[in-house]
């Protein structure tokens, strides 16, 4: 099974460009708030029309601007789990669950539907209770039993996590992975947040102010992102101009530094990035080492963060280390660092590429 | 006192079943209609919608007696509308039980159709949007998720619907008349006893306006604090 989507609409100062294919399993479209994925979703789901495009389900047409189909939501088979998960608050739970249910014609059916899934999603005991009366997992539980009750081939997920503070959001995300290993269809999550995504997608589509890159594994962009911005909205803190002078070695302005990096698929790049907790103290003669001036030193909840510049540098670096390790720098030492050859990311920009 | 007890003997009471007849009639009508021009002005395109907001409210801007000019250049016999009515349906509005609907109606339609409006902008879309990706049916989720949601502003429309049809007068005398036990409302029974001197029966008329309008005005406050019982708002 796989979504296949390409699709562009004018939004408020930008326009959405879209194109990627989702199979089976977990896919993330991850991006900075802004960036269109919600819309996405919602052109997907048909409760919004882009302006054309394309939109494919397991061999179903359900958005063609070419052949002007535009089926509604009604008809896509496709769930939708909404960021305040949208429980009607004037029915009950099972009612709200039998919502979910309102293509079965069938009486008996329905009922007996009904029964399952609150079994499933442990929801005994809460039938009667109106959306108010619950707690955030109980809610989360309901709106995804309510979007799993109809049976759709493909489910969306919009930021489901957003809006929980960080102890209930690791239980829940635990509860909608499983979920999700269970879903035999295609499954796309819009996320802000790289670890979320890196913890629940098995293939990621990076979105960069409402145009996307190519899928890829969602490991490869955490290990190996290949332009900068997927490099910037994976987690990368040090990404700044480089030239390419000969294959291995990298000219980088900013930083004042010529670096050894690996010579392999390097073509095009215009960034070179280094994750902080890369960048470790070292002894003077090793490989990419340089003497840094320490600016600050900020501590963060298990780590410590340095700001160190290179000497003649314009712009510095950030390291990342843990506490023990970093425990006798003072602001104002000069210490060497090293920027390790197989953490140095060449990277291309995506904007300029187009 | 003996002469309050006088007054109620002899007093027809013909004009408060009138207004209470006209304001229930009035306010069934204007609840669906208002309703449903509410939905439709709401799906408009930004411009026509302006315009066609503009005419429904109309009649709450506009002085009652210019509404009634109106009504009467459209429903009077010697004029081809009211004409035709007449001639193929036996259809009279001017001077008849009916013209006191049309006038009440008229005026107090924009008040319901202009809270039912407010009240469904305010319903969340994400809750259409999800009653739609569920595969409900448009008229189920209206039924079923936007009324519900905006139960109280639709409540609250309503009372104050019928509070406006009740009283109304300048739209009436012209289209209806005075016609006692016909079309004589209460607020023409004021204004003519008035007019003859008559201060003592106008003031039970005055009181009997003033219980039903506050009997009212509570009840909005009842509605506007149960609101919806399993819904949070501030």
């Amino acid at each position: 099974m796989a979504l296949e989507v390409d699709i562009r609409k004018q939004l408020n100062g930008f326009t959405l460009d879209v194109a990627f294919t989702a199979d089976t399993g977990v896919t993330a479209l991850l991006g900075a708030s802004g960036s269109g994925k919600s819309m996405t979703l919602r052109c997907i789901a048909g409760v919004e029309r882009p302006d054309e495009g394309k939109i494919v389900l397991d061999g179903q047409v359900l958005y063609d601007s070419e052949k002007k189909i535009n089926l509604p939501p009604q008809k896509r088979r496709v769930g939708y789990l909404f960021q305040r998960y949208a429980l009607f608050p004037n029915m009950t739970v099972l009612q709200n669950i039998g919502a979910g249910l309102s293509l079965e014609r069938d009486a008996s059916v329905r009922k007996e539907k009904q029964r399952s899934l609150l079994t499933r999603f442990h929801l005994e005991g809460l039938e009667a209770r109106y959306p108010r009366e619950l707690s955030g997992g109980q809610m989360q539980r309901v709106a995804l039993c309510r979007m799993l009750a109809g049976e759709p081939e493909a489910i969306l997920l919009d930021e489901p996590f957003a809006a929980l503070d960080s102890y209930l959001r690791w239980q829940l995300e635990r509860e909608v992975r499983n979920t999700l290993a269970e879903f035999s269809g295609v499954s796309l999550l819009v996320s802000h947040d790289r670890g979320e995504v890196y913890r629940m997608s098995g293939r990621v589509c990076v979105l960069n102010a409402g145009s996307s890159e190519p899928v890829v594994d969602t490991s490869k962009l955490f290990e190996r992102p290949k332009t900068l911005q997927s490099a910037l909205i994976s987690g990368c803190k040090n990404c700044a101009h480089a030239e390419l002078l000969s294959p291995g070695i990298v000219r980088v302005p900013d930083w004042n530094l010529e670096l050894i990096c690996e010579p392999s698929g390097a073509g095009g790049a215009t960034h070179v990035g280094v994750r902080a907790h890369y960048i470790l103290p070292c002894a003077p003669d090793a490989e990419n080492a340089v003497r840094c001036r320490i600016l600050d030193i900020t501590d963060d909840v298990f780590s410590r963060v340095l700001t160190l510049l290179p000497p003649g540098a314009a712009s510095p670096l950030r390291s990342e280390l843990d506490k023990e390790r970093s425990k006798d720098f003072r602001v104002g030492d000069e210490v060497c660092f090293v920027l390790p050859k197989e953490a140095i990311m060449l990277l291309g920009d995506a904007v300029e590429n187009e | 006192m003996e002469q309050l007890i006088e007054i109620l003997k002899s007093l027809d009471f013909s004009p408060l079943w009138i207004s209470l007849k006209t304001g229930l009639v009035a306010t069934v009508l204007c609840f669906f209609l208002g309703i449903w021009t509410a939905r439709w002005v709401m799906r408009m395109k930004k411009r026509p919608k302006a315009l066609v907001d503009g005419l429904l409210t109309l009649p709450m801007v506009l002085p009652p007696t210019v509404a009634g000019f109106f009504l009467l250049l459209i429903f009077s016999l010697r004029r081809p509308v009211g004409e035709f009515l007449y001639a193929s349906f036996s259809i009279k509005v001017v001077q008849s039980w009916l013209g006191c609907i049309v006038a009440a109606s008229v005026i107090a339609f924009p008040l319901m159709y202009r809270n039912a409006r407010a009240a469904f902008e305010q319903v969340d879309i994400e809750l259409i949007y999800a009653g739609r990706t569920l595969g409900m049916t448009e008229r189920r989720i209206f039924w079923r998720v936007v009324l519900p949601s905006a139960g109280p502003g639709v409540v609250s429309g309503t009372i104050l619907t019928f509070a406006r049809a009740l009283g109304e007068y300048g739209a009436t005398s012209m289209l209806a008349g005075n016609i006692a036990g016909k079309t004589g409302t209460i607020s023409q029974r004021i204004a003519m006893v008035i007019q003859n001197g008559d201060y003592a029966t106008a003031g039970v008329w005055v009181a009997v306006i003033l219980i039903i309008s506050f009997v009212i005005v509570v009840l909005m406050n009842v509605f506007a604090d149960s609101r919806l019982k399993n819904v949070k708002r501030w």
